[in-house]
């Protein structure tokens, strides 16, 4: 069984990927909710290609909407956010300091394999 | 199709850079994200091979890595599958990722890419995913301020 956290992870990722979903992220961090409307109006897409953008965030649990009268609302849903980036950040922490110090010893070596004439 | 890309430029030669990643004396020299020791480093390197690290972080944690080389070519690349695990119980519910590191000879040294890809969609094709990292850190960092949903 696939287990649900990796689902999500990829989930999350695969809808960060897109320019015009990170820019509608950052958009509702800022404002804590916009219009359907509202968000579309800075992008030279059509609204429906930023419903199907919309959907995607949704499907990853990355944004809820709520309907009220005829104004969709659409606010920021971090979890999964946080998730994605508690991920990334072990990783990166893991990795950057590792190869930092991976870097520095090479660099002892190749100075040793110097001074030994190579 | 990156998620996680790092590049360093390192003043050494691409042999030396490859023994230090593959080798359990190099490994030991600079494994792990602090000063801490590493305790054990296994490598077996060949396809199928195994590896196994275990390092103690300076604030007393233990963590394990275990994987599989799954390509090997001397001096230029490595391929290996990867998952944390914790006094042999694997964390993340056993979720396998994939690391891959690429050397590249230049006039300093070695250029080293180290990536972890993360996207099996028809997103990892797109074009621009070298910047993406970058993009969503920026995007996140926000996100750090501990936010309250």
């Amino acid at each position: 069984m696939v287990n649900y956290q990796e689902r999500q992870l990829d989930r999350t990722f695969a809808a960060l990927v897109d320019g015009t979903r990170r820019a509608i992220l950052a958009r509702l961090e800022r404002e804590d909710s916009a219009s359907v409307s509202e968000l579309a109006k800075p992008f030279a897409i059509k609204l429906p290609a930023v419903m199907k953008h919309l959907d995607v965030l949704h499907d990853a649990g990355l944004i809820t909407r709520s309907k009220a009268g005829r104004i969709v609302t659409v606010q920021l849903r971090p979890e999964p956010m946080r998730e994605a980036m508690d991920w990334l950040r072990r990783y990166e922490r893991f990795w950057s300091k590792s190869l930092n110090r991976l870097a520095a010893y090479a660099e002892s070596k190749e100075a040793e394999a110097r001074k030994r004439g190579r | 199709m990156t998620s996680l890309t790092i590049v360093r430029r390192i003043r050494a030669r691409p042999s030396i850079v490859f023994e230090a990643l593959t080798t359990p004396d190099g490994i030991a020299q600079w494994w792990g994200p602090d000063a801490g020791p590493v305790l054990l480093a296994e490598t077996d390197v060949r396809i199928g091979g195994q590896f196994r690290v275990r390092f103690r972080m300076l604030d007393g944690t233990e963590h394990e890595s275990t994987g599989e080389y799954l390509e090997v070519v001397e001096s230029k690349r490595l391929v290996v599958s990867w998952q944390w695990t914790s006094g042999g119980q694997s964390e993340e519910d056993g979720a396998m990722s994939r690391i891959e590191i690429d050397l590249k000879r230049i006039d300093a040294g070695t250029e080293i890419t180290f990536t972890h890809p993360r996207l099996r969609t028809e997103a990892s094709r797109a074009s621009h995913e070298r910047g993406w990292a970058g993009a969503l850190d920026k995007l996140v960092g926000r996100f750090s301020m501990e936010r309250v949903a």
